[in-house]
């Protein structure tokens, strides 16, 4: 009896050391119905054609867990998928590859790649995945008289008293702030760039700051809703839609002032499987996996993929509100996310 | 009034009954929020809260969908896997190695006892988050991290105090002639460890074995700055499920937990009794 | 040892006792060398293990070779500047080339970062400057450095910003400790506060939640161990199980039960809405409150069982006694039960503090923005700013504390005196 509990602790170290079967990829993007539309028209058929093993992770978004494993030296993932508004960023500092787009297959017609793909979706690191978008909406309970419309009554807490659920980060909620605050969208960036833009910024984000509920993944905002932690949400449209469309969820969504960006999958820097990943990327990209995306109202990166839509899904993609819209810029992120950042996080502490 | 002294007033008798019934009410604020989690895992909807349906026992408004969901998502499945496998390897070595020293630390010629026992048990002292920080520096220099050794390595020193603790436990019962005694007749000293000390002081060392496999197994900080996705845990998916997504899977999985805990307190509870009886023999 | 000299006896006397003495002494050395062997495996294992990343903590603390290691040219090229106006031209164009080389090999990011640190806001400067120069000819850069660094940037035109590219390049810093205990070193060296205190608060509110739970842990600990301590052995057995589950089960599960009780919709808000005693749900979770709830739940049985132990050894004969003389019984209590309890209570206590100070996991996921603990904070800048020299001067910091509470428990309670379960 001692005997063989020892041998069968002995085994499990052994196995320990070896580590358990090695999965084959890692690939890492940010969940929820977001990430069950990957798994359907992504991972699933690419598994199935290949066989390749992948453990398909979940993360919050930004750039830090990247950085660590790179500055760290701990590879762990394989293939991410980033928002292009932290892409910049993650590309000029190195801890995103840069992907040769000639590898990339024709469209479903023939179209070549180069012209198949909307420009901004053949980025130096990352092949362009969705395009969607980041809107707020509420939850329809709250606000019998009628909700929310633009995004100055997000920020007007008379009139539509309740919590409101923002990603805890400077990203768009900075944009967000000055637009409710009257800078017209073409400006929002430059202005972000000078002390007093940020200044005024802050200065609007703290008139919510004691109604705002912060939250670290996507994921979190229609379970917000849902659960009444919160009354009005930020949240990638997608998830909204779904959870419109899926479970009847009374949420109405509000484009005013909504923040458009692409995803794109990128290969991390230093991994062992580039071949695999690059591989993973090339499957992923073509026209049919791309459409799938249409489940959680994500428009696709490649025109050939467009054409595969039914008509009545398209007014519910970001490409159906681009002129409410601002693009969110990638470049500005990249020189001012660190010390937004830091800025972010003193104030979040005042 | 039963069993009450004659000088006690009215007041004290009140204030005996004060107090039990706090007594009460403090148990009852340690178990009711484990026991909650119970019923709520058997939620047919994808929310922790109670619905409706299930107030009023309908039975539709149960349904074992998450505890499915469990054994049908690859995530889980490897995390219950890896927390077994890290567990057991973690607790095999902190008990081989503290075993062996806490035989060392009974001995009253042991130098610097005192120094060398508060730096063996410093592991259950120091904070996670600092032990966790720097064993990420430490261990990537060694390529341990997003490894298992280097994990089990690192939950076997925070399981290295508790085997200390509940072997020098049993050894302080410990008759320390019958080594003597063992050596006298011609035994071997690994032979006389082997036959006499240990089986005297088993049910220390397992009670410490176990001890530091629920360390492994509870542990979340660790898994979050040295596990890479190969190597993910029961408590580590809980975290990121509480942080990202809550739903009831959490909470069957909670529910699987609570009742493993119940068997080990009884594992150590007859382990326990079992001890007393051996000391009581001697 | 006697009996190995035995059967030399017969010869002098003095001669024997010297070597008996010798003999005594070998035996000893090698019985302590015996028990340390024994010990020996376990302590090179926890040395390795446990103590090293923690020394390789502290050193991190202090030790950033990051800056120069990427610009090392740059340095040795402003060393000799003064401090006041601008650097020398060569000084600078060596820069630009540096900042062309890293630009291109992506890692100009990691230099704004570093010098971000010493002067907030500049990481924008680099960036963008760094993507200007990217393509840049060397020639041009060499001669006209400075002028190109302006033009991207007229940041580059005030000399504080060369003044942070070189103190970031010190290798060995004290800066870490500064800022986190929120001081700062001014052009002139002496140390002054800087105008945001925040770790300091931090700390503070730390230290402060930790003594409230602990205190909750005391009021509710106390009558509860009084009473299990006063009734018969095998109803305290029992009562013993409902504080050890709980001392058992999963610090996650009992997380996870304080969510689903807390929530706007959950538990505790649909019984106090069914009972009228508000309106709208409360907001309970994600709160200060939610945080020292969960773990005064979570702490609890760490203050039961030490002082448990030591009620149950207290005879009651004694306040019998003092009771039955017409001392009534709050002072009876005061003046005799109270004494007699504080080593329980003081075990009990002082292990309930240090763990809360250190704690993570329940104020990471309760906590909200104001749950935070200072471990929550060095976890931030771990994992989300990656400011991993700043979070081990933070560590560091807390470790200090810690084992001045430790030594205090070592002294009072004694650390081969915890007991489990």
């Amino acid at each position: 009896m001692k005997h063989k509990s020892i041998l069968l602790m002995a085994g499990a170290l052994a196995l320990g050391a070896q580590g358990v079967v090695a999965q084959d990829l890692t690939v890492t993007s940010f969940g929820g119905a977001y990430g069950a539309a990957q798994k359907e028209h992504m991972i699933d058929p690419y598994v199935a054609e290949t066989g390749t093993n992948i453990l398909f992770e979940d993360y919050g978004g930004g750039v830090a867990e990247m950085k660590a494993q790179s500055e760290s030296g701990n590879i762990q993932w394989d293939v991410v998928d980033i928002e292009v508004i932290d892409l910049e960023r993650a590309c000029s500092e190195g801890y995103v590859a840069v992907i040769d787009h000639s590898i990339l297959p024709d469209g479903d017609d023939g179209t070549p790649a180069a012209e198949d793909f909307i420009p901004a979706a053949l980025h130096e690191c990352g092949v362009g995945n969705i395009v969607w978008s980041i809107i707020f909406a509420h939850a329809d309970g709250a606000y019998p008289e009628g909700g929310p419309t633009t995004i100055e009554d997000f920020f007007d807490i008379e009139a539509f008293p309740g919590k409101r659920g923002l990603r805890k980060r400077p990203q768009v909620n900075m944009e967000w702030a000055l637009m409710a605050d009257g800078v017209a969208p073409e400006d929002v960036y430059a202005a972000l760039e000078t002390e007093e833009g940020q200044a005024r910024a802050f200065a609007k984000l703290d008139t919510i700051k004691d109604d705002i509920v912060w939250y670290d993944s996507w994921s979190q905002a229609p379970v917000l809703l849902n659960d009444g932690g919160a009354q009005m949400v930020q949240s990638a449209n997608g998830r909204i839609f779904a959870a419109i469309k899926e479970e009847d969820a009374p949420f109405t969504m509000v484009w005013d002032s909504h923040v458009y960006d692409l995803d794109v999958w990128a290969v991390m820097e230093g991994t062992e499987k580039v071949d695999a990943a690059l591989d993973f990327i090339k499957f992923s990209t073509r026209t049919v996996p791309l459409s799938g995306m249409q489940d959680v109202a994500y428009g696709p990166t490649r025109k050939s993929a467009q054409a595969l839509l039914p008509e009545d899904v398209k007014q519910d993609l970001p490409t159906a509100h681009l002129e409410e819209g601002l693009k969110a810029d990638g470049i500005f992120w990249a020189d001012y996310g660190e010390s937004l950042g830091e800025k972010f996080n003193e104030w979040l502490l005042q | 009034m039963r069993g009450f002294p004659e000088y006690f007033t009215f007041w004290h008798i009140a204030g005996h009954y004060a107090l039990r019934f706090t007594a009460y009410l403090v148990l009852a604020f340690l178990i009711l929020p484990i026991l909650v989690i119970i019923p709520l895992s058997f939620n047919a909807e994808p929310f922790f809260t109670f619905t409706q349906g299930m107030l009023a026992l309908d039975p539709d408004a149960y349904s074992l969908r998450w505890y499915n969901e469990i054994i049908t998502d690859q995530k889980w499945t490897l995390a219950i896997r890896n927390s077994f496998i890290i567990g057991i390897a973690a607790a095999f070595l902190a008990t081989v190695l503290g075993t062996i020293a806490a035989v060392g630390l009974a001995s009253p010629w042991m130098p610097f006892k005192r120094l060398i026992t508060a730096l063996l048990l410093s592991p259950m002292i120091v904070p996670l988050i600092i032990i966790a920080a720097g064993m990420f520096f430490f261990y990537t220099s060694f390529g341990l991290v997003g490894t298992f050794p280097g994990l089990i390595i690192a939950h076997a020193a925070l399981g290295v105090p508790f085997v200390i603790i509940t072997v020098t436990a049993t050894l302080a019962g410990f008759d320390r002639s019958l080594f003597s005694a063992g050596i006298s007749l011609g035994a071997s000293p690994v032979k006389v460890f082997w036959d006499v000390v240990i089986p005297l002081i088993r049910p220390g060392v397992i009670s410490g074995g176990l001890f530091a496999f629920v360390t492994s197994f509870d542990e979340v900080v660790l898994v979050l700055f040295l596990a890479g996705p190969e190597q993910r845990t029961i408590p580590r998916q809980m975290f990121s499920g509480l942080r990202e997504q809550i739903n009831p899977t959490i909470l069957a999985v909670a529910t699987l937990l609570v009742f493993l805990s119940v068997a080990l307190l009884v594992t150590l509870e007859v382990l326990r009794r079992r001890s007393e009886r051996l000391r009581g023999a001697e | 040892m006697s009996d190995t000299t035995a059967g030399t006896l017969g010869g002098k006397p003095d001669r024997l006792g010297k070597q008996d003495a010798r003999n005594a002494a070998r035996e000893v050395r090698a019985r302590r060398v015996r028990a340390f062997l024994f010990v020996m495996p376990l302590l090179i294992f926890i040395m390795f293990a446990f103590v090293a990343p923690i020394a390789s903590m502290l050193f991190r603390s202090a030790y950033n070779p990051t800056v120069a290691e990427l610009v090392p040219a740059s340095l040795e090229a402003l060393a000799d500047w003064d401090g006041e106006g601008s650097p020398p031209e060569a000084a600078q164009a060596q820069f630009a080339l540096d900042m062309k080389r890293l630009a291109n090999d992506r890692t100009s990011g990691q230099l704004a970062e570093e010098i971000n640190r010493f002067l907030p806001g500049t990481s924008s400067v680099v960036k963008s400057t760094a993507r200007e120069l990217r393509r840049t000819d060397d020639a041009e850069l060499s001669a006209n450095g400075a002028a190109l660094l302006l033009e991207a940037d007229e940041e580059w035109g005030d000399p504080g910003i060369w003044r942070a590219l070189r103190k970031a390049g010190q290798t060995y810093t004290s800066s870490y400790y500064l800022t986190a205990l929120d001081l700062e070193m001014t052009r002139d060296g002496t140390i002054q506060q800087r105008d945001t205190q925040i770790y300091l608060k931090l700390y503070g509110k730390t230290l402060w939640m930790a003594l409230i739970i602990t205190l909750l842990t005391l009021i509710l600990g106390y009558p509860l161990a009084f009473h299990m301590a006063h009734c018969s052995t095998s109803r305290a057995n029992f009562l013993m199980v409902f504080v050890l589950l709980p001392f058992w089960t999963s610090l996650l599960v009992r997380t996870t039960s304080w969510i689903a009780l807390l929530q706007t919709n959950g538990v505790v808000n649909s019984t106090l809405i069914s009972l009228g005693v508000t309106d709208d749900p409360l907001e309970l979770l994600y709160t200060q409150f939610s945080t020292i709830i969960a773990m005064t739940h979570i702490l609890l049985p760490f203050m039961v069982l030490p002082l448990y132990s030591v009620m149950r050894g207290i005879d009651p004969s004694y306040m019998r006694a003092a009771m039955s003389m017409g001392s009534r019984p709050i002072p009876a209590f005061l003046r005799i039960y109270l004494p007699m309890s504080l080593p329980g209570l003081s075990a009990g206590a002082l292990l309930v503090f240090i763990i809360s100070v250190g704690y993570y996991i329940t104020p990471a996921l309760v906590g909200g923005t104001d749950g935070q603990m200072i471990s929550n904070i060095i976890a931030f800048h771990m994992q989300q700013s990656n400011n991993w020299e700043l979070a081990a001067a933070l560590g560091s910091l807390l470790l200090v504390l810690i084992i001045a509470l430790y030594w205090l428990y070592d002294r009072f309670v004694g650390a081969g005196n915890i007991k489990l379960g």
